[in-house]
């Protein structure tokens, strides 16, 4: 990948289950998330979708460090960060935070807003008391809340006052990466509208390089400058966001658009027949789209398809044997 | 905002905590038991109690009542009452110190292992099991035994004995705890190990090891006794419960007075705790807080203040008219749906789209009185299906048109389904509550049913479980129980909103063709304009409990009058149109159980004047089968 990497994500397994029973036997294992290269440079947005089940939030809990790789490497500025993770988790907590998905359950029910935003600033910044008061009233009025609402418990806010207060807590840590797994989901439409355009500021004022994981197609086009595209645990299909979206290579990439309700658009599904995720347990051999895929043939099923850049756009790859615009 | 709406709310919301204990008749008689004898233990010293050692041989075996001694006299001439409330202050003594050694060691064996899982967690819990599976009394025998007879030991051996029960419980609250995000954003914080288990676990395990505590003291109570009464307790002359006990057994037949009277202490104070410990676990558990404990009635309560005109609509297989449901929670009114118009035409679809406490799922579930009573009560209006008023219709009535004129679809397939009857039982039964099929035809019927929306394979899918199906199937099948009996209206209550958006599409599709080739009128509730331009004919937009805007979906959707509609349209991202602008709506909507006079949306509108904040304001029709519920509405084009 390019030096100019401030994240490298090389060749990244994960694997649940699996090894072998006390007498031997093999033990069923879920191949979350296969073979997953990708890479970030500072400042930018790089946005994750997938329908459930396709490894992106376990490709976000690996990133933070909250879940081991089975195989692969992730590096951070070319630090191993999976070393680094084993060996001094608030070393890469000051440089990675994260924001959950579900904001009231990422608070703690019996812990006040602010010994919740406090708990970074003591052990990962170690500020004093009159410093960690400053910082809270800056953060605070980062996310845009008063700061009244520090001695409230989190009950008494809304989702989208909560999701704001997870923000402030990511933010508490200075980090340069924030991983957002699917943070505005949970949220009203108009919430949802606050809490991106939140992001965005925050983005610009502190110089922020954000994943921005969704199942939201419009909301991951509306926030990113890249986008990596995730099937059964395989990236498909990585590049500018302008170009997977208006130029598909993959055909999944294709259905999951043409998938999307818009006004003016039949409601005729995108595609017919038995459109089911392969077993987890028993992935098929080659492509694992292969089964739903109008440009199927034989090759696909002999073995997972190697990345290929689209004509004329280095950084568009695509992992099909018959990607789109090619004829 | 939120300051205003918050702290009012905590005086008036939940019932405290002692309100709910004293709420519970048998909790709140055992509390006061409870009371008597701990006050009377406690304050032992104080009253004037002859020596409960002093032994006087002529006096010996007195009956109650006798003078001088209200209870009698035991073998030795003691006096019967002062040795009872010694000997209860010695019990409860015990009983407490031995749950506490056993509250802290067992929840901190509990929190440990569950917290670390893996290998420490299998070394402890054997351990555990170990102590388990030594029958307790031979464990508490073996203990005193090496240590020697004693309180002290036998407060030991209680002890012992009883920690597994605390580090199983402690442990399996733990075990989920130590899972969810905020356990992992600790982590994140930076947080040690020992911070994350005590700082933050800890206070969330709490109310759980105090509910084990007060269920298990009564328990260490008799444990206590038990050993005194085998004479490994209280040695002599000390006395406690269990050794009075003892001691009487030998006069049992010529003074049964001398064993009663402590036996019926230890079944008075057993009796208490256990009363006042179920009543605690009641308010305390956080697993019955979420209402389990209240049961509601099979259908919505109805004691309307308001019934408007039952005139029948020839046009609309679905009238509802100025619905009105609340919920009265803590003495307080939410008015959730404030007089909702709704029209059905055969075969329509009608979008009710809102965000989150809109009340567009209330009004949806109170048209066959789904909303759960308590709290919940239909307060005003009518719905007329074909003309007749079903709010005024018996129970029975409403039984039979539920499935099978009107038809439910919820968001969540996998919690509407029972898990433990395969979707094929499940078809079957709901075909059969309404129609009088054998198991067989009704079972080929199921089969015909889940080929309709579009299941491979349909005989053997009905064999299987609903975990065994993916979500979009578990949907499909939920959507062929609602056509089980061809019904005239189906109610799809966000039925998309939980599945991927391949998925989305293919549901959406398959409700579009049935809805066509049936002739079934659909009211379909969701929060996303993108859904609803795809398949609803006309949308009614909801805020605040009643509709502000109504009309054919293309001319709302390209022209919103109400500038609500506008706003939550703008704030929407559309794919393919990624450089607009967001344009969030500022505040938040009116919490239900204080609206505001006037508009609801005034506080937050940007064109609201004086005139918006007094007075009702109507529905306004606008032509083009529109109606609008605004002073002020956008003309074509304008900007909110």
């Amino acid at each position: 990948m390019s030096g100019a990497a401030f994240l490298d994500i090389d060749r990244l397994e994960r694997v649940f289950g699996g090894g072998r029973t006390l007498f031997g036997r093999a033990r069923p294992g879920v191949h979350a998330v296969r073979e997953v290269t990708l890479d970030l440079r500072r400042g930018e947005t790089l946005g994750i979708v997938g329908e459930s089940g396709c490894g992106k939030s376990t490709l976000a809990r690996m990133i933070v460090g909250l879940d081991r790789p089975t195989a692969g490497r992730i590096t951070l500025d070319g630090r191993d960060l999976v070393a680094e993770a084993r060996r001094d988790p608030r070393a890469l907590a000051r440089r990675i935070q994260y924001v959950f998905q579900d904001p009231v359950a990422s608070l703690n029910p019996r812990r006040t807003i602010r010994a919740i935003l406090e708990a970074p600033l003591r052990h990962l910044r170690g500020l004093d008391g009159a410093a960690r008061g400053r910082r809270l009233a800056d953060l605070m009025e980062a996310v845009n809340l008063a700061p009244e609402h520090l001695d409230r418990y989190p009950h008494e806010f809304s989702g989208g006052q909560a999701q704001r207060i997870g923000i402030a807590r990511a933010l508490a840590a200075e980090p340069d990466l924030i991983v957002l797994d699917e943070p505005v989901s949970a949220l009203d439409v108009s919430v949802q509208a606050q809490v991106l355009n939140i992001l965005d500021g925050l983005r610009e004022r502190f110089g922020l390089t954000y994943v921005f994981i969704s199942h939201d197609l419009a909301v991951i086009e509306s926030v990113s400058d890249r986008v990596a595209v995730m099937y059964f645990g395989h990236l498909v299909e990585i590049g500018r966001v302008a170009d997977v979206f208006a130029r598909p290579r993959h055909p999944y990439t294709r259905l999951l658009l043409a998938s999307v309700p818009a006004p003016g658009r039949a409601v005729a599904p995108p595609e017919e027949g038995e459109a089911e995720l392969p077993d987890p347990y028993h992935p098929p051999p080659g492509c694992p789209f292969h089964a739903r895929c109008p440009r199927r043939s034989d090759i696909c099923l002999t073995a997972f398809p190697p990345r290929d850049s689209a004509p004329g756009r280095a950084d568009h790859l695509s992992a099909c044997y018959h990607p789109e615009g090619d004829d | 905002m939120a300051g205003a709406t918050a702290a009012p709310a905590r005086t008036g919301g939940r019932p405290g905590f002692w309100r709910l204990l004293l709420a519970n008749r048998l909790a709140a008689a055992g509390l006061l038991v409870l009371g008597l004898i701990v006050v009377a233990a406690l304050a032992a010293p104080l009253l004037p109690l002859p020596d409960p050692d002093l032994t006087a041989p002529a006096e010996r075996l007195a009956r109650p009542l006798a003078p001088g001694h209200p209870l009698g006299t035991d073998a030795l001439g003691r006096d019967i009452l002062s040795r009872l409330v010694w000997g209860t202050r010695v019990s409860l003594a015990v009983g407490l110190s031995a749950t506490l050694i056993a509250a802290v060691a067992g929840s901190l064996v509990g929190l440990v292992a569950g917290y670390a899982g893996g290998r420490v967690d299998g070394l402890l819990m054997r351990g555990v099991d170990m102590v388990m599976a030594f029958p307790y009394i031979l464990l508490a025998l073996a203990i005193v035994a090496v240590l020697g007879p004693g309180l002290l030991n036998a407060l030991y051996a209680i002890a012992l004995v009883n920690i597994p029960f605390f580090a199983r419980n402690i442990r399996g609250v733990t075990l989920g705890l130590a899972r969810r995000d905020f356990v992992a954003a600790a982590r994140l914080s930076g947080r040690s190990h020992a911070g994350i288990l005590f700082g933050e676990i800890l206070p969330n395990v709490m109310p759980v090891i105090v509910v084990t505590i007060s269920t298990t003291i009564g328990w260490m109570i008799l444990e206590t006794a038990g050993l005194s009464f085998l004479g490994l307790g209280a040695q002599p002359p000390r006395a406690d419960l269990g050794s009075m006990l003892g001691e009487g057994r030998a006069v049992l037949f010529t003074a049964p007075h001398v064993a009663m009277v402590p036996g019926l202490m230890i079944f008075a104070l057993v009796m208490g705790i256990n009363l006042a410990g179920d009543g605690l676990r009641d308010v305390l558990d956080p697993r019955l807080r979420s209402g389990a404990l209240t049961r509601p009635v099979a259908r919505t309560k109805v004691a309307r203040r308001r019934v408007p005109a039952l005139t029948p609509d020839p046009a609309a297989v679905l009238d509802v008219r100025g619905l009105e449901t609340e919920f009265e929670i803590g003495g307080e009114v939410h008015r959730a749906a404030g007089g909702v118009d709704l029209k059905l035409g055969r075969g329509e679809c009608l979008g009710l789209v809102g965000e989150s406490g809109s009340g567009k799922s209330v009004t949806a579930m109170s048209i066959m009185g789904l909303v759960p009573t308590p709290p919940g009560r239909i307060a005003g209006g009518a719905a007329l299906l074909d003309g007749e008023d079903l709010f005024g219709m018996p129970d029975e009535a409403i039984r039979r048109l539920r499935g099978a004129a009107v038809a439910h679809v919820f968001q969540d397939p996998l919690s509407t389904l029972h898990p433990l009857l395969t979707v094929g039982a499940q078809l079957v039964e709901a075909i059969r509550a309404h129609a009088p099929l054998t198991r067989r035809a009704a079972e080929a019927r199921a089969e015909e049913l889940l080929g309709l929306v579009r299941i491979p394979n349909p005989a053997e899918r009905a064999r299987a479980y609903p975990h065994e199906l993916s979500g979009g199937m578990r949907q499909r099948v939920c959507v062929a129980m609602a056509l089980a009996n061809d019904p005239e209206v189906m109610i799809a209550d966000e039925p998309t909103t939980a599945l991927d958006v391949t998925v989305q599409a293919r549901i959406l599709a398959l409700i579009e063709r049935l809805r066509r080739e049936r002739d079934a009128a659909v009211l379909f509730i969701t929060h996303d304009f993108g859904v609803v331009s795809t398949i609803c004919d006309r949308v009614a937009v909801m805020y605040a409990g009643r509709v502000v805007e109504e009309g054919p979906t293309r001319a709302i959707l390209e022209a919103p009058a109400h500038p609500y509609t506008a706003r939550l349209i703008a704030c929407v991202p559309v794919l393919g149109a990624p450089h607009r602008r967001l344009d969030a709506i500022p505040g938040r909507p009116p919490p239900a159980n204080r609206l505001p006079e006037g508009c609801a949306f005034a506080p937050r509108c940007p064109r609201a004047t004086a005139d918006c904040r007094a007075g009702e304001i109507a529905l306004g029709g606008r032509g083009g089968g529109r109606a609008v519920r605004c002073l002020h509405p956008l003309a074509p084009g304008e900007r909110a």
